[in-house]
């Protein structure tokens, strides 16, 4: 991940706050939101009621969590496609626990550990062998899943408590608010806190956008990059607990394929693949946008197949679309160079 | 392919590395010889173990199911050296398995190349978008492919619609195809064996196979020497749709039966393969036979666990363990051969 | 350096702390497996009126494993059929993979669009319970078909045929061809499929009766439901039991997938198979001589049954109690059994001689 992208723009760190701002794929995603759910509204009397709202987010909940922590390790330039796998991982580790007669208080935190070392061990590869992480996370992504099996095998543990399973089937007592969507809000909040008011946060940009230049700049970048794959696995482990808990049932295979939606929405929410750039903010949108264009479509029945293909072009507009208005506004400046103007008010135009 | 003008600087360019060359591909070579290795012992250990695994039926069948994979590799092998990659082979295959199948199931007594062809420029189609995308768009085709295995996949969905082709179906001659053999060797190995062989000589000994090595070394670099970056990324996309498309079709042969899943996650076990085969992800080195060979070590190692009677759930963290294996030791001779090289270009003063 | 290093590693101390916080919860005393009770049996359904008629525009929607399913195909468009004769609104909706995940979605989706009836077939047992039993909450009444659920999550279950019919007749079509001696093997779908599995405990239990002394079950194989694992399972297994006799594939995909294997390689003839399959997939291989017999109930009625079993919960003719009878259209009367079970009949062999009249 650490090509040089043709289209990464100058001084983007003035461009978050500038007025440029409206013009960004954060504020498309956020409006494409509102006309999904203006276009719900009009085509099922379903769609905006507190019970789908509150389904829609239980849906989307476990995307929500690891897209958190993927969305800094793009931002840092590197890929982490075992998040799914860690999922199925820990899952089948608390039905093996369980099984084994531990409390779920203590299996919860173990299988937080548990998806924290898993992301270590990525974290290790990567930064200190230097291992290229696309490949070591496919490596991780079969080697995860199957340790899953070779814990659980093909056994399915579902045999638990019911005021446990609640928090996964049922709202917060007097709304429509699901518990693991306020995980995720407080856990958003964090990590928006942490990639974007901290420093912390400001070198993961920076080690995304150049390596070479933030490492002789001061920054740790293996640390940095460590601590991340740490982050993932930990809110993997998480997302592992909410996927149990939501389906009643610990099982190797919970969460396969996942990690391509994961990094569908992040990818969607406007973080470049390259790295150096994205907000978690855009995250979010992408991913509600997504589950709301979902839930949309299954109300509407309309089918799996249609899904899949609007998925598809969405993450394709997703890139190309800033690509096109970066061309336009690079043959604008072009012709402004021409008449001699600076190239500022150019990029405004 | 259009031949470049030739530039001095690209002459002398490709005769330094030229003289750098000799040695990446020793180790080129010694890490095919690896792979062998690994296969071997793989195969003498369960053989030990069974015989049976050593038996004529066995051996084709191994052969067999490396060979759709192994067709794949050849043309990720294509894209990724250039320093891109195509997730969405599994869904080209699937799309053209089920169109090839249609196609021969609707139309009675229709000769097979012709379901052959439609599915070779079918997959190139699709090829093509994903090429167009990333090269004029410029956009990264991770991004790109991971879009159009959504796109080309619910296409799929649509076009089948809950339907199967099922064996009796289809013509008895395209069944042929999928398990006849000619001089004891199955059809789909014989064509694999040849679509191998021909590419590793077009990238080994062609200008334009070695600028697919030069775009994925350093794609400024390349730009600078005059490549047609865009044209060639383009064209490798192309062929690798055209390769999936011919897996497609080949599907349809071996399996008899296809439906709209056919293919479904074969994008990881083909950049699994060729990653285990030797071609670094970040292009510019690597070669097909590893990457074909790579194929053959994954499959055959599924295989073996079975007549070894291992618990099939291993199988997954085995090749995991495998795949990580194998980058760390890619990652370490790498250095090697870059030290080694720093210091004969220092010792040759260029 | 190390300022920002530091404060970014005391930012992430924070993070962990809180992570362990939010998943800690309420630590006060150990949920374990001894200290909690099982899931909670519901519905205490009012009183069935047998004499009721069927209500007209009844919303029945079908939830296959998967939409693009050739079987459940079939089954769906029996299921249709007889919502059409009784003047209902029918239609099928799925997830385009197998997974217990992907149904939950759909079966909130339907509870939301106020659906009469839900008719699924489970992709697991356990893992869509709590979305069924808010759906019957909400008066969605509950059938399952083809593959149950635990009993909890539904009022009525269509059954295919019984297990024991099933397991038991598979082994007696086999032991028929290899003349009750050899070495056999079974090619299941998933490990953790129900059906499967009960099936399986009853073909071990018919092989363990004295005239199948000489018969030898040596390994359970799962070829997951997908075509080319079960191919590759089927080779491995003649490779790795090189005196096997015969194979048993309860599932229509494994079925299919082993004869393809078979009709191709050297062990074609010398090797029996049968097992569930349907008479398209199937009819090539019976025909050249690599399949003897099989056999299948036909989906289509299992569909229209389970459609008409909707159709009288949801008009209040029944209400899944043992003992109840409704009328299944064409089928005529039905009885239900003990835990909410409905019983198709039993299986239909298919050989050389009838399998051309059968076309699904």
């Amino acid at each position: 991940m650490a090509a040089d992208p043709p289209q990464t723009e100058p001084a983007r760190q003035e461009q978050r706050f500038g007025p440029r701002r409206l013009l960004r794929w954060e504020t498309a995603l956020v409006l494409l939101l509102v006309a999904v759910a203006l276009v719900g509204q009009q085509t099922s009397t379903g769609f905006l009621t507190g019970t789908n709202l509150f389904y829609l987010g239980l849906d989307v909940g476990e995307i929500a969590l690891m897209a958190l922590p993927l969305t800094m390790i793009i931002v840092a330039g590197e890929i982490d496609l075992s998040i799914a796998s860690i999922l199925g991982l820990c899952s089948a580790l608390i039905g093996y626990l369980w099984d084994a007669g531990w409390s779920l208080e203590t299996i919860f935190p173990a299988v937080v550990v548990a998806g924290a070392l898993a992301g270590a061990f990525n974290g290790f590869l990567v930064t200190r062998l230097g291992l290229p992480s696309l490949a070591v996370t496919i490596g991780t992504l079969a080697l995860y899943r199957g340790l899953a099996f070779v814990i659980l095998g093909d056994k399915a543990v579902a045999d638990f408590p019911a005021q446990y399973t609640r928090f996964g089937t049922t709202p917060v007592p007097g709304t429509h608010i699901p518990y693991p969507i306020v995980l995720f809000a407080v856990l958003a909040v964090l990590f928006a806190v942490l990639l974007h008011a901290t420093p912390f946060g400001r070198s993961v940009f920076a080690i995304g956008a150049n390596q070479e230049a933030a490492f002789f700049s001061g920054i740790r970048v293996k640390r940095a990059k460590l601590v991340l794959y740490v982050l993932s696995g930990a809110v993997s482990g998480l997302a592992g607990i909410v996927y149990t808990l939501r389906f009643a049932s610990a099982r190797a295979d919970n969460g396969a394929g996942l990690e391509l939606a994961v990094v569908a929405a992040v990818l969607l929410g406007g973080v470049s693949i390259f790295g150096g750039r994205g907000t978690l903010g855009g995250v979010v949108a992408a991913v509600f946008l997504l589950g709301g264009i979902r839930n949309l479509l299954i109300l509407n029945d309309v089918s799996n197949d249609t899904l899949n293909v609007v998925t598809g072009l969405l993450l394709i507009g997703s890139v190309v679309a800033p690509n096109s208005v970066a061309a336009v506004a690079r043959l604008l400046r072009r012709r402004g160079t021409a008449s001699s103007v600076p190239s500022e008010p150019a990029r405004a135009a | 392919m259009s031949v470049t003008v030739d530039r001095p600087e690209w002459e002398a360019a490709e005769e330094r590395s030229r003289r750098g060359s000799h040695l990446v591909e020793v180790a080129l070579r010694i890490r095919e010889l690896g792979i062998l290795l690994v296969l071997g012992l793989v195969v003498a250990v369960t053989a030990a173990y069974n015989p049976r695994f050593l038996s004529a039926q066995s051996i084709r069948d191994l052969l067999l199911n490396a060979s759709i994979i192994a067709l794949l590799t050849v043309g990720q092998t294509l894209v990724v050296i250039t320093r891109n990659v195509d997730l969405s082979v599994g869904s080209v295959l699937g799309l053209s398995a089920f169109m090839t199948g249609d196609l021969l199931a609707g139309h009675q007594g229709l000769p097979i190349v012709v379901a052959l062809l439609a599915g070779i420029v079918l997959g190139a189609a699709c090829g093509a978008v994903n090429g167009a995308v990333t090269a004029i768009g410029r956009v990264p085709s991770l991004v790109v492919t991971l879009g159009t295995l959504y796109v080309f996949r619910g296409i799929d969905f649509g076009w089948a619609g809950g339907r199967q082709i099922n064996a009796s179906n289809l013509p008895d001659s395209l069944l042929a195809l999928g398990s006849g053999r000619i001089l004891g060797v199955p059809y789909l190995v014989a064509i694999t064996v040849v679509l191998v062989a021909v590419t590793a000589y077009v990238l080994r000994s062609y200008r334009s196979g070695r600028e697919l090595y030069a775009i994925g070394s350093n794609p400024d670099a390349a730009v600078l020497a005059g490549i047609p970056v865009g044209r060639r990324v383009f064209a490798a996309f192309v062929l690798s749709g055209a390769v999936a498309g011919l897996a497609g079709m080949l599907w349809t042969a071996r399996y008899g039966t296809v439906d709209a899943t056919a293919g479904t996650g074969f994008e990881l076990q083909v950049i699994s393969a060729v990653v285990v085969g030797g071609v670094a992800i970040f292009g510019g080195s690597g070669s097909v036979v590893g990457a074909a060979l790579g194929a053959l070590l994954l499959s055959t190692i599924g295989s073996a666990l079975v007549v070894l009677k291992v618990p099939s759930f291993w199988q997954q963290a085995i090749v995991g363990a495998l795949l990580i294996g194998a980058i760390a030791l890619d990652r370490w001779v790498g250095l090697r051969i870059a030290a080694a090289l720093r210091q004969r270009s220092i010792r040759s003063g260029s | 350096m190390s300022p920002t290093a530091l404060r970014g590693q005391r930012r992430w101390a924070a993070v962990a702390l809180a992570l362990t916080c939010a998943v800690a919860l309420a630590a006060c005393g150990g949920t374990t497996k001894e200290g909690s009770s099982g899931g909670s049996a519901t519905t205490a359904a009012g009183q069935a009126n047998p004499n009721a008629p069927l209500k007209q525009g009844l919303k029945i929607a079908f939830l296959p494993k998967q939409l693009n399913n050739p079987y459940f195909t079939v089954a769906d468009n029996g299921g249709l059929e007889a919502v059409k004769e009784f003047g209902g609104q029918g239609k099928a909706v799925g997830p385009s993979e197998a997974s217990a995940s992907s149904q939950v979605s759909y079966i909130n989706t339907l509870a939301q669009q106020r659906q009469d009836a839900i008719v699924i077939s489970a992709n697991d047992p356990n893992a869509i319970v709590p979305a069924l039993k808010a759906a019957s909450a909400q008066g969605v009444k509950i059938v399952t078909f083809d593959s149950d659920t635990a009993p909890e999550g539904r009022q009525i279950f269509v059954n295919q045929a019984t297990a024991e019919d099933l397991g038991r007749s598979e082994v007696q079509l086999l032991a028929k061809q290899i003349n009750n001696t050899g070495e056999i093997a079974i090619l299941s779908a998933t490990a953790n499929a129900t059906n499967q599995n009960t099936w399986i405990n009853f073909m071990k239990d018919e092989l363990s009766k004295p005239e199948y002394k000489n018969m030898k079950l040596v390994k359970v194989a799962y070829g997951n439901d997908d075509d080319q694992v079960s191919f590759q399972q089927t080779q491995g297994l003649l490779q790795a039991y090189p005196k096997l006799k015969g194979i048993i594939s309860p599932t229509t995909v494994g079925i299919a997938a082993a004869a393809r294997y078979l009709s191709g390689s050297s062990y074609k003839g010398k090797v029996a198979l049968t097992g569930l399959g349907t008479p398209n997939q199937m009819r090539k291989f019976v025909q050249d001589g690599t399949v003897e017999s099989f056999e299948l109930w036909d989906p289509g009625k299992l569909g229209y049954l389970a459609a008409y079993a909707a159709a009288a919960l949801a008009s209040g003719q029944i209400t899944g109690k043992e003992g109840e009878t409704f009328k299944a259209g064409e089928l005529g009367e039905k009885k239900i059994g003990k835990d909410g079970e409905v019983l198709l009949g039993p299986p239909q062999v298919f050989n050389k001689q009838n399998i051309a009249q059968f076309n699904f």
